[in-house]
């Protein structure tokens, strides 16, 4: 509208969905594999193998440490090199196994499909299979599956709206596995005994609809599942639709909490290729060892859809993808807007590693940042109705009690204030800092 | 080496340096119409205004030993915003001083842009106003437009200071003075004032050629019309009960300049649409009632002023709630 520039709270970058219509490629031939021990949110795992062992594809590798904790598994089978820890990209020392590749792909006889007889037998196999949530954030899809019986959870959303640019590996996944993400859908939707399923999926990806329903009505139903209903919304593209909070209240008009989760609001939301892993699992047993990624960007030689071991390489994984076209500036681990750019190309491909960008050296020039000149763009971009330039300006002083009082902790990271910045100010950036000012007042009690 | 940084690692390509090439773009049109409706004086007038802008902030950022900022653009908008509201009969050393302090003052000594809290061409025409009183009111017009027998003894007096060397320009009292029977004469017609071709400030009075701007504006989404159209609404409404001429009002003075491009200043006015709206019907009140009851003709300046001062307590007053939370008890 011309008179009235209205709140869009989001953003929509040049989409650059470039590989959309490439179909998955499978690489193996990876000499060596490192696979971090903890990969997902909250404490990992601790080494279940040693320097000189022989691992199967498949042979649990990491034992969990806590309460929240995935095990995780060789995608190779070899001889382990190493254990050691190591400081990740993100300034985590994380411990993690390097293993010789054998090439022998040899499966181990631990894989084997999971025996589930009731609702605690399907949780334990979701957590034996290590399997995380696979849109970007590794929150351990056996706690998300199983929450507190006193909220009611009454819909289960599935996450297939991809909005961040350039990756297509879910596209490509309910594309080319349309019936793994309905049976996902059924198995879990009855294990938590819900009767409402939506997959939201954004509009520039409509020819996913017609092999998802056709998938919906081929999908041989048993007597706990006949009544569950799956429906497909489809939702204008613009970023962060894919965001947890932004896409329930897109897809149901619910409002989750400040500082609460989906099930607050009788949601579980699920990313469509973890729910299409755990139809996968439930038939073959085999965990979470392979990840399929878009690999892409200005300095990609070869953009595509791979499919890969976890723990492969990137140098590796995109020297087997045809390699650089020019110069590498920056490399990030998922989508620009929120992705994590690496320091080092011998980095593993983690569980919830969905792209690979390679940024030519011009693309990964940082702009230079002026004055805010108060345009506003910012506070009409922010999906949680925040004010970034206020926030922004309050971490750079330092000032707890205005960045706790104007919300900061709501802030999902999710970058539209910085993106649409005309001074190209680093506002997410800063904010991200506030919020660990907010978090360390609340530790000495400070704040509320 | 591979570059490490947060996230985003893309940026949108709109910049503040391409806002302000719009808005110097949407100023164009009166530009033209200066020119054609008060000579080639109004254009030496723009000159040495923006000229002096610029200049200001280039030597305030040398003494401050700041990066230099002119490349912005912010200081071309605010000399053309100045020039707009001067009388084309105005010495251009006045010009070059309201341009100075305009930047030096208003802008630089607070801190440069984004930390002034005053639009800085509207502080710098009033740093004129009140300093040259009789200058600033002499308001010509090419002699051609001018209507005969308009003369009246304010227009004297301040005819006796006009600049000597531009006999083409003759002195003629403006539409808002005749109204309010400050002068005497006529009120030009509604085609006039739409066209401009009466005495006034010279980026002023042409509302054709600054409704041209304002679609620009409009269509590349540098303002919206929440902050113009609740300072117009009421000041032309207020004018109306009050007896006035609800179309004379809204076509005269620099209500039309005030509301489009001075009070939607983005450094200088409110954020949130709720924000936006007091502030409007503020600037909207403040002129009407300074048309009304005060010594002088016009009011824009120093309602868009005042409501400038306002405004961080406007943000404070309309801070958004975010999606799930609760008020905070402030």
């Amino acid at each position: 509208m011309l008179l009235i520039r209205r709140s869009h709270r989001g953003v929509h970058p040049p989409e650059n969905k470039n590989t959309r219509g490439i179909a998955i490629k499978r690489l193996d031939n990876f000499d060596i594999i490192s696979i971090p021990l903890d990969m997902q949110i909250g404490p990992g795992s601790t080494p279940l193998v040693a320097k000189g062992d022989t691992v199967l594809v498949g042979q649990r590798i990491g034992e969990p440490m806590g309460g929240w904790s995935v095990p995780v598994h060789s995608s190779v089978s070899g001889i382990v090199e190493s254990v050691k820890k190591e400081i990740m990209s993100d300034g985590d020392v994380i411990e993690y196994v390097t293993i010789i590749n054998d090439h022998g792909y040899v499966v181990s006889p631990d894989v084997k499909p999971p025996q589930i007889n009731n609702r605690d037998d399907f949780i334990a196999a979701l957590r034996d299979s290590g399997l995380v949530g696979l849109g970007g954030a590794a929150f351990p899809t056996f706690v998300k599956q199983n929450p507190p019986p006193y909220k009611d959870i009454d819909l289960l959303i599935i996450n297939a709206a991809e909005c961040e640019p350039y990756i297509t590996s879910d596209h490509r996944i309910m594309l080319d596995f349309p019936d793994e993400v309905i049976a996902g859908c059924m198995i879990a939707a009855s294990w938590l005994s819900i009767k409402q399923v939506i997959i939201g999926v954004e509009d520039n990806k409509p020819d996913v609809k017609k092999p998802l329903e056709e998938a919906i009505r081929a999908y041989p139903r048993r007597e706990s599942d006949t009544d569950i209903e799956i429906k497909i919304k489809v939702l204008p593209t613009l970023y962060p639709t894919g965001a947890e909070k932004v896409l329930v209240n897109k897809l149901t008009g619910r409002v989750v909490p400040m500082g609460g989760l989906p099930a607050d609001v009788g949601v579980i939301v699920q990313n469509v290729t973890t729910i299409a892993f755990i139809s996968a699992y439930m038939k073959t047993g085999m965990p979470l060892i392979r990840k399929v990624i878009t690999l892409d960007g200005s300095a990609a030689a070869e953009p595509g859809n791979y499919d890969v071991p976890v723990g492969a390489h990137i140098e590796d994984v995109i020297e087997a993808a045809g390699g650089t076209r020019t110069k590498p500036g920056k490399i990030i681990m998922g989508g620009p807007m929120m992705g994590t750019a690496i320091d080092e190309l011998s980095r593993p491909v983690l569980l919830q590693t969905n792209a690979i960008l390679i940024l030519s050296e011009e693309d990964a020039i940082l702009p230079k940042e002026i004055a805010c000149i108060s345009c506003g763009e910012c506070v009409r971009a922010c999906p949680m109705i925040l004010q970034p330039t206020s926030l922004d300006k309050a971490a750079r002083r330092l000032d707890v009690d205005t960045l706790d009082k104007e919300y900061v902790l709501n802030c999902i990271e999710c970058g539209c204030c910085s993106y649409v910045c005309p001074s190209k100010r680093y506002l997410v950036q800063n904010i991200v800092i506030g919020k660990g000012l907010v978090r360390d007042a609340q530790k000495r009690g400070e704040v509320d | 080496m591979l570059k490490v940084s947060a996230s985003p690692h893309i940026r949108s390509l709109r910049t503040t340096r391409a806002i302000m090439l719009d808005v110097i773009i949407a100023l164009v049109p009166a530009m033209i119409a200066a020119f054609l409706i008060f000579g080639p004086r109004s254009l030496a007038i723009i000159a040495v205004s923006v000229a002096a802008a610029v200049l200001t902030e280039f030597l305030s950022n040398l003494a401050m030993k700041r990066d230099q900022s002119i490349g912005d653009l912010t200081a071309v908008v605010t000399g053309l915003l100045l020039a707009y509201g001067l009388p084309a009969s105005l010495p251009l050393w006045m010009v070059a001083l309201g341009a100075a302090v305009a930047i030096g003052a208003a802008k630089m000594l607070f801190g440069g842009l984004g930390d002034n809290f005053a639009n800085p061409a509207i502080t710098g025409r009033v740093f004129l106003a009140v300093s040259f009183g009789s200058q600033m009111s002499n308001s010509v017009v090419l002699g051609r437009f001018a209507k005969a027998g308009l003369s009246s003894d304010l227009i004297s007096q301040a005819a006796a200071v006009a600049v000597a060397a531009d006999t083409d320009l003759v002195s003629q009292a403006t539409p808002l003075a005749v109204a309010r029977n400050m002068v005497e004469g006529d009120v030009p017609d509604y085609l006039t004032l739409f066209l401009g071709n009466h005495a006034g400030m010279i980026g002023e009075v042409s509302v054709l050629a600054l409704l041209i701007g304002v679609l620009w504006l409009l269509l590349r989404g540098v303002i919206d019309l929440w902050i113009p159209l609740s300072m117009i609404i009421p000041t032309i409404l207020l004018g109306w009960l009050a007896g006035g001429d609800p179309l004379m009002h809204l076509m005269s003075g620099g209500l039309i300049i005030g509301a489009f491009f001075m009070a939607t200043d983005y450094v200088t006015s409110p954020i949130t649409v709720k924000g936006k709206i007091i502030f409007g019907v503020g600037c909207g009140l403040l002129t009407f009632m300074m048309r009304m009851y005060s010594g002088m003709p016009e009011g824009v300046s120093y309602a868009i002023l005042i409501m400038n001062i306002l405004t961080p307590h406007i943000n404070n007053w309309t801070k958004p709630i975010t999606m799930g939370g609760e008020k905070h008890a402030s």
